[in-house]
């Protein structure tokens, strides 16, 4: 080897031009089906999750829908017990496991690198195989509720209706296997969050510096790391149960019931946070960038994102308010559970001060925020509510808590996601989304939002519980039920047109440029699309908003590689670079790794010598992964 | 479903899959009827017998098809086994039937019920608790009960 | 406050079902009172506090901006922001307080001079009471009496899943978790029936597991619980012999138990007094002969997948056994 072949062909050596096809024909992905199934690209791979996760938001609205009509009249007979039952576990799983916690993920994979100004996520191969379980999970659960074989215990499946004597078939089974592939996907995309947000970042850009949308995307991985492993052992005890015959949840040999409910509602309330959490991060990016100013409060809004992390493991409890648990213990979660109302209140007004000391641009993606606003904090205040234990005693399983959940989740997740996509989709296309029909989208789905689910407020506090197939006429509900019912129809109006927009301006919206928004973040510093390879030179931050700072040009750090993929490695803390690190090409073992887990964990659900023959694919895909290629790493 | 039994079951019972020995819900249902109707008193909680005979021995005196369980409990035995005729439903002795016959079982079949929420004296149904329980030994020590129809 | 309570009323009178009271805004028992009192004390407050902060959202959004804007000093948005967080933490311990507070007044159940166990199963309501001194001990099904003004101590077991026993005008509501015994204090301040329905879902008639609870008077209690333990008197009336005859022979009597009678099945519910409830199936039909025929009929077009099977009777049957379940009051 020459010296030249050593050191090899460096940025520096090359014109812009030369640059940017250098790079780009190191940094594509292969052409073709081979490419698609192959790419490690954190753009293909995010924006492929996101379509996958709204897919099954439209599937999810879809059951809603078949939901309120057979609610719509007490004693209806449009939907039997049996089908309604699997409709709204099928409706809640499929909105909290496949669509809320994996698009949350999908726009961190997404943008979280071009944020920090890298070039690849960390672990590149993981992320492919993330997707790629994920849609093994979601396919699993739907293709099962088509074949009549769905779960129908809620979406939460307490033992023991869900257990071996009363969850009859292997409907409960394929739900407990569900969870396994979803949380091992968060998982995966957790992990390599935490590792590029420490490590992968701009030289420069050091732990203050970094964007507050990245700062929930930090903390929510965390989260996910600490509660999906109570998940995971919860739904694992429940398979050993029903097909072993373990006696975890078994009163009559030593088993608790309420174990699964700890267990689960330990998983199950963080679980709320890592969907509210990154949505904090996008209501951030957008106040940021429509009131044209930084957000007030950098620091307490990060304290804020942390605390809220911290206090979300102490609420858990709370779900169990009248499972008959000491009065005592459950008055110290009444505390914590009202105590989280401080670090969400505080990051309002943060967000109110800037509003109030910037200038408000009304285009859509802020007209989501202001909506987010309106209903997150009528839906935190109702949390505060059932935070009370006597409160609760009397609105628990009714549709006042359902009311609550859908304020908070559609309020405080769903409206800045939306937000999310109008503002971030032309950097993911190139193309505007319409102006005109996304206020018409706002319009819809907050007005038939709130029409839909306030009146649920008053059904709980007469009487009306949950899960409920159909209810007496002689009960004094059936007016405002006909009402939600027909409210849902305009909520889902406003949905239609907003896939109806974005399906439209990704072939034929306005073109945009690199900066539409005239936003502050590194994203904006990238063609719209990016480049497979991102940046052509990794951007130098010497502040928090760089393309506020440096409007003109961008410094940037020069010496990465082009003729193999390079990304910078900086420290945790003050984000000086470190060294280069060789990132991974595409690679087709991910996706091999995956139909293994999935051969494996769809067999146990039948036997459990799965495990031990199962086990031999995944060994064989995962010699092929971490088969060394002999590159030398980490030359400085 | 047919309601008259003679001999083998009609031909509509096998083109539907076996419903009463394949079907999950079903054999549920019939573990909940063993418990509710009294059949523990002589055949044991986990159906290890007693004054009645055992069925977790696998050995199935009157033959191991749902056929001959169905006319047993439907009709009575010699030697005390009394007639469920009239206190049950058809279907209720056919779903009955279905899940006597995998408390026998030396092969687990899918559809069978798990352990009980109780306290556990014998492996579950689904995990072929005579086969678990009783090693036939290479010739077998029961007698050959004939193919099943 | 006013306001709230009128407000609570209108929509209270909206809540009165003529199938009983089933609202946690119409309160007849002293323990929903309390509640009900913390429930308007909160809303009120939160109704405040959101109205607060839409107007600050308002203002934010459209305040007259002058065209060339002077910074706004950091240090106001700073005390602002630190008065409204003083504010929350002022808020949320006052009414973590008022909510402790609240607990403390209902009180245990313990305190109870009644005891009634309850034990649920899928999907009906297993009533115990208790032999005092001036009665021996009964089962009953889907109706529970008890006496006004009075504390009663209800245990709660499961038979099968966990159920919910909820009768929000009189209480909140509590779990009934097999492999525990929970408590709940129940106690009526006004006659009347009040109707509560299982709150967690326990399976495919979760929404059909209704209850209901009579209070009355204390001496109509007690006449009510002495004609509850005596066994089921002989009918005079020929088609109700008949029917007796028939319960007996047919499967009937394998799951039911009739006090005074062959019939000791204690699979489905105790029918000895079924004909003095006003509800049977749990809350779904009207105790009437018409809806026991329908019921005894066909108890899966009515409530689809509940344990009680379809058998076959003549009509004759049917008239004659619809007869004399009307006739066990």
């Amino acid at each position: 080897m020459t010296d030249l072949g050593k050191a090899g062909l460096a940025d520096t050596a090359l014109s812009n031009t030369e640059l940017r096809r250098a790079l780009a024909s190191t940094w594509s992905a292969q052409p073709g089906l081979w490419g698609a199934l192959s790419t490690v690209d954190h753009k293909v791979i995010g924006r492929r999750y996101v379509a996958t996760a709204f897919v099954f938001l439209a599937l999810g609205g879809v059951l809603s829908l078949l939901m309120r009509l057979q609610l719509s009249q007490p004693e209806a007979r449009f939907i039997g017990p049996d089908r309604y039952n699997q409709i709204f576990t099928m409706h809640g799983s499929n909105m909290m496991f496949l669509f809320a916690v994996p698009v949350m993920q999908a726009m961190a994979v997404y943008l979280v690198p071009l944020m920090v100004g890298t070039r690849n996520i960390a672990f590149p191969r993981l992320n492919a195989f993330s997707y790629w379980i994920y849609l093994a999970g979601g396919l699993l659960l739907w293709i099962a509720f088509v074949v009549d074989t769905g779960p129908d215990v809620g979406w939460f499946a307490y033992v023991p209706l869900s257990g071996p004597q009363y969850g009859i078939g292997k409907r409960a089974d394929i739900w407990a296997q569900m969870i396994t592939f979803t949380e091992l996907s968060a998982l995966a995309i957790a992990v390599e969050i935490v590792v590029t947000v420490f490590k992968q970042r701009a030289p420069g850009m050091s732990l203050d510096r970094i964007p507050l949308f990245v700062w929930s995307m930090l903390v929510t991985s965390f989260l996910i790391i600490l509660a999906m492993p109570a998940i995971m052992i919860a739904s694992t005890s429940l398979i050993l149960d029903r097909l072993v015959g373990t006696h975890f949840f078994n009163p009559a040999e030593g088993g608790d019931v309420l174990l699964w409910q700890h267990l689960f509602w330990f998983f199950g309330h963080p679980e709320v946070y890592i969907i509210f959490l990154p949505a904090v991060g996008m209501v951030s990016t957008i106040v940021a960038t429509f009131t044209g100013r930084p957000v007030f409060g950098y620091l307490a809004m990060v304290m804020a994102l942390v605390a809220t992390g911290v206090l979300a493991f102490g609420l858990w409890v709370h779900h169990m308010f009248v499972a008959g648990l000491p009065r005592l213990g459950e008055s110290f979660f009444t505390a914590s559970s009202m105590a989280i109302a401080v670090p969400a209140g505080l990051q309002i007004f943060c967000w109110l001060a800037t509003i109030w000391a910037g200038k408000p641009i009304f285009k859509t993606p802020f007209l989501f925020v202001i909506g987010f606003i309106v209903i997150f904090v009528l839906g935190g205040l109702t949390g505060v509510m059932v935070a009370s234990v006597p409160f609760d005693t009397q609105v628990h399983d009714t549709y006042f808590v359902v009311a609550h959940f859908h304020y908070v989740l559609v309020g405080g997740a769903v409206f800045p996601l939306l937000g999310a996509i109008y503002y971030w989709f032309p950097k993911l296309t190139g193309r505007m989304m319409s102006e005109a029909l996304g206020r018409w989208v706002f319009g819809l789905i907050f007005v038939g939002f709130n029409l839909t689910f306030f009146p649920m407020h008053i059904l709980g506090l007469e009487g009306m519980p949950r899960r409920i197939y159909t209810y007496q006429p002689e009960m004094p509900w059936a007016g405002l039920n006909m009402f939600v019912s027909l409210s849902a129809i305009v909520l889902a109006a406003g949905f239609a047109l907003f896939f109806f927009d974005a399906i439209r301006s990704a072939r034929w919206g306005a073109v945009a440029g690199a900066n539409p928004w005239g936003a502050s973040t590194l994203e904006w510093a990238t063609a719209s699309p990016p480049h497979p390879y991102n940046f052509a030179m990794p951007p130098v931050v010497s502040s928090r908003e760089p393309l506020w700072a440096d409007a003109v040009t961008l410094p940037v750090a020069a010496g990465l590689r082009v003729d193999r993929r390079e990304v910078v490695i900086t420290s945790v803390v003050e984000g000086t670079p470190q060294a280069r690190e060789a990132s991974v090409g595409h690679s087709i073992w991910p996706l091999w790794a995956a139909l293994a887990t999935t051969l494996a964990l769809i067999w146990s659900i039948f036997s459990p010598w799965a495990v031990v023959w199962g086990s031999i694919p995944i060994a064989v895909s995962l010699i092929g992964w971490f088969w060394p290629k002999g590159a030398p790493e980490d030359e400085s | 479903m047919p309601n008259g039994i003679g001999g083998a079951p009609p031909e509509s019972y096998f083109a539907m899959g076996k419903p009463y020995e394949t079907d999950a819900y079903n054999l549920s249902q019939g573990k909940r009827l063993y418990a509710w109707f009294g059949c523990p008193a002589c055949h044991g909680d986990d159906g290890r017998g007693g004054a009645g005979p055992s069925f977790l021995d696998g050995w199935w005196l009157y033959g191991p098809e749902i056929v001959s369980i169905v006319a047993s409990v439907r009709d009575g035995r010699p030697h005390g086994m009394p007639a469920f005729r009239d206190r049950m439903t058809t279907e209720q002795i056919w779903q009955l039937a279905g899940y006597v016959q995998t408390i026998g079982a030396y092969k687990p079949k899918v559809a069978a019920p798990s352990r009980n929420d109780d306290k556990q004296t014998r492996p579950a149904e689904n995990r072929g608790p005579a086969k678990i329980l009783f090693d036939q030994g290479p010739a077998g020590f029961h007698q050959d009960q004939g193919p099943s129809p | 406050m006013r306001a709230a309570r009128v407000l609570t009323l209108w929509i209270a009178a909206f809540a009165c079902g003529c199938s009983g009271n089933q609202s946690a805004l119409a309160p007849y028992g002293a323990p929903a009172m309390h509640v009900e009192h913390l429930i308007v004390a909160i809303v009120a407050l939160c109704t405040a506090i959101w109205v607060a902060v839409m107007l600050v959202l308002g203002g934010a959004l459209w305040r007259r901006r002058q065209p060339v804007e002077t910074e706004i000093r950091q240090s106001h948005l700073a005390s602002a922001v630190s008065a409204a967080v003083a504010a929350t933490v002022i808020l949320i311990a006052g009414m973590t307080i008022a909510s402790f507070y609240t607990t403390r007044s209902i009180g245990l159940p313990q305190r109870g001079s009644i005891t009634i166990t309850v034990r649920a199963q899928q999907w009906w309501w297993q009533v115990f009471y208790a032999s005092s001194a001036t009665t021996r001990g009964f089962q009953t099904a889907n109706e529970i009496h008890i006496p006004v003004g009075q504390d009663v101590h209800v245990q709660l077991e499961s038979a099968d899943v966990i159920h919910s026993f909820w009768v929000p005008s009189l209480a909140g509501k509590q779990d009934l978790v097999p492999g525990r015994s929970n408590s709940l204090l129940l106690r009526a301040e006004k006659p009347g029936v009040y109707r509560g329905q299982c709150a967690e879902f326990c399976g495919l008639q979760h929404g059909h597991m209704a209850l209901m609870v009579i209070a009355e008077a204390p001496a109509d209690y007690t006449r009510w619980a002495a004609s509850q333990s005596a066994d089921a008197m002989p009918s005079l009336a020929p088609d109700a012999a008949a029917g007796r005859m028939a319960f007996l022979a047919r499967p009937c009597a394998a799951c039911h138990t009739i006090r005074g009678t062959a019939a000791i099945g204690n699979t489905g519910p105790d029918l000895t007094h079924v004909g003095s409830r006003q509800t049977i199936a749990a809350g779904l039909l009207e105790t009437t002969r018409g809806s026991l025929a329908a019921w005894i009929a066909d108890p899966q077009t009515l409530k689809p997948g509940n344990n009680m099977p379809i058998v076959p009777l003549t009509s004759a049957e049917l008239q004659d056994i619809s007869a004399y379940m009307e006739s066990l009051k």
